[in-house]
């Protein structure tokens, strides 16, 4: 990877192709890479390196004066401070929780849709609009226009005078997440079950397997890659989740949803603790690449069973 | 919640076969409109909300039946929407362009003609796209403070360029491998020029998919909160910042705010509905057609 610091400029014309070049034409093959390549270095890498960086340093932007190093004081500090550990807890309950439930619906839906019926086309344009209104909307239409306990559609439609947001805040956001990451998961659930070989289905249907049999012995082993990359994919996004609490819950009440992304920004943003903050963004990376580990693998698999078709 | 009744179900006994099938499959197609009524009904109810009076928008039972106004949608444009609009398609238009020009090359020299090792590229580009931001929301606020770049559109650019650059190479790649390689290797032998076989031959064919992938990148853009609500303030602020600071200093003000949700949500909305077909391709980096 560090070999592509030097750059060759762009050759127009490339040569007969002949996979074991030279080494001029070795590089007319990277050259059409590099832009990007080093633009994704410089804006991804470079800024986390500095991070790390700064996680060793003694620093809260509102105290003047020295930035003294202090190794890894500060993720002592994260690791041991009860508030990191809630948003650690919470930002994992709060992903679970929205990536299995939207899963389900998800795979209800996919399967649903699955089959043929008047109107397909509409009924899944419209499981996938909540996907595609702007988050931070979202988050203010759920808070302001259903869970409201005044005026709110829900109270207004089941009556009673439920405060949805204080008494239930996890399951508020949750139900948030699920209701826009629900059409992500049924689309990547239905281009699985529309990737089924009819014909087998058919000879199974044939051979005299019922609905439900060749569902759990057929479909759903042949859906296993889709939901893990579904559920990973997810989770990927949704761990990230920011827009959702800082709108509807402001991580409360108390600290009761507030979670890692959330807590960072406090950190940095609030208490200008640029130290701590940076260790906590570190822990943060390190807890997603172990996630990433498994869903590139998922991916890689898929990819095989690309190139082999 | 919905008035759509189902059907009665006459008693199945009688039929044949091949009618219940039908039967059923009638009965499950309404389930599945009930199903996406339900979950479209909050955008439904968003909308109309927008074209109540206030008093009509925070009534409890909910009001079913008005008189449609345009006042909200008055309101919000007086309170200087417009800005914020052009800010957010500078900022979309302008990283999806850069995405474009710089994904689409890479992913010709990770697919048609591979480099050694592109496997790897293709993993760390996707790697970049696993990080949080963040992790690297602090450095990059106080390089862009110290180069006086806050608040600044082309500050935004550059970094939902980043944001999106990982995507659109996973999917222009996949696309870019539907061109038959004979085809190529036969425009070769006949002594076309790589400018040629891109105009003539890969370009014909690719063009659907390098629409999808702008769309896609487009929407990442249009809809990101978390950087913009970090670097960007009264110059630079996008849509998403102008609902956020729209409720803090409105209070609370129903139609109005769904008024406001609506507008910035339309583009997405018209964007998402015409590359419905190749959204999914898009959120699965292409992995999955």
């Amino acid at each position: 990877m560090t070999d592509v610091i030097t750059r060759a400029d762009p050759k127009p014309e490339a040569p007969v192709v002949s996979p074991k070049g030279g080494a001029k034409d070795r590089w007319v093959r990277r050259a059409p890479l590099l832009p990007a390549l080093i633009f994704a270095i410089v804006v991804t890498q470079v800024p986390f390196l500095v991070t790390i960086y700064l996680s060793t340093l003694d620093w809260n932007a509102l105290r003047p004066g020295d930035r003294p190093f202090v190794f890894l004081d500060n993720y002592v500090t994260v690791l041991t401070d009860t508030r990191l550990q809630s948003a650690l807890l919470n930002t994992v309950l709060l992903t679970a929780g929205a990536v299995i439930f939207s899963m389900i619906l998800g795979l209800a839906l996919a399967i649903l849709l699955d089959r043929k019926f008047f109107g397909r086309g509409v009924v899944r344009t419209m499981l996938i609009t909540p996907f595609l209104v702007m988050p931070i909307a979202a988050a203010l239409l759920w808070k302001h226009a259903l869970y409201n306990p005044a005026y709110g559609l829900i109270n207004g439609i089941f009556g009673g005078s439920t405060d949805w947001v204080s008494s239930y805040p996890k399951a508020a956001v949750i139900a948030t997440l699920v209701w826009q990451w629900t059409p992500f998961m049924m689309l990547i659930l239905l281009a699985g079950l529309q990737s089924q070989s009819e014909d087998i289905l058919e000879a199974a249907r044939v051979d005299g397997a019922g609905a439900w049999k060749i569902f759990t012995h057929m479909t759903l082993p042949h859906m296993r890659q889709y939901l893990e990359l579904g559920a990973l994919l997810g989770s990927i996004y949704l761990v990230n989740t920011f827009d959702a609490v800082f709108t509807i819950t402001q991580g409360g009440p108390g600290t009761a949803t507030t979670n890692l992304p959330y807590e960072i920004y406090l950190t940095t943003f609030r208490k200008f603790e640029y130290g701590e903050a940076s260790a906590a963004g570190v822990i943060v990376v390190i807890l997603t690449i172990i996630v990433a580990t498994f869903a590139l693998r998922v991916i890689s698999s898929l990819f095989r069973m690309e190139e082999s078709r | 919640m919905t008035t759509l009744a189902t059907p009665a179900v006459k008693s199945s006994t009688a039929l044949k076969p091949a009618a219940r099938r039908r039967m059923g499959s009638a009965i499950w197609g309404v389930v599945a409109w009930v199903a996406g009524i339900i979950f479209v009904f909050p955008v439904i109810w968003m909308v109309l909300t927008s074209f109540k009076q206030e008093q009509d928008a925070a009534s409890n039972p909910p009001t079913w039946v008005f008189t449609p106004t345009f006042d909200q949608y008055a309101q919000v444009f007086d309170r200087n929407i417009m800005p914020f609009l052009l800010n957010s398609l500078m900022a979309s238009v302008f990283s999806t362009l850069l995405v474009v020009i710089l994904a689409t090359p890479a992913a010709y020299a990770l697919s048609l003609r591979p480099v050694a090792k592109w496997t790897d590229v293709l993993f760390f580009f996707i790697s970049t796209k696993m990080m949080p931001a963040v992790a690297a929301l602090l450095p990059v606020y106080l390089l862009v403070k110290n180069l006086g770049m806050l608040d600044n559109v082309w500050t935004m650019v550059l970094l939902y360029t980043s944001m999106n650059l990982p995507l659109a190479v996973w999917m222009m790649r996949s696309f870019l491998l539907e061109v038959p390689r004979e085809v190529l290797e036969a425009g070769e032998v006949d002594g076309a020029g790589l400018l040629t076989s891109i105009r003539k031959i890969i370009l014909p064919i690719v063009s659907p998919g390098l629409a999808a992938t702008a769309l896609i990148c487009f929407i990442f853009a249009w809809n990101e909160f978390f950087l913009a609500v970090n670097l960007t303030a009264t110059n630079a602020g996008t849509a998403p910042i102008f609902l956020v600071g729209f409720i803090s200093s409105e209070g609370l003000f129903l139609a109005r705010l769904c008024a406001a949700a609506t507008l910035v949500s339309l583009p997405v909305l018209i964007a998402g509905w015409v590359a419905q077909n190749k959204l999914v391709r898009g959120l699965s980096m292409g992995a999955v057609k």
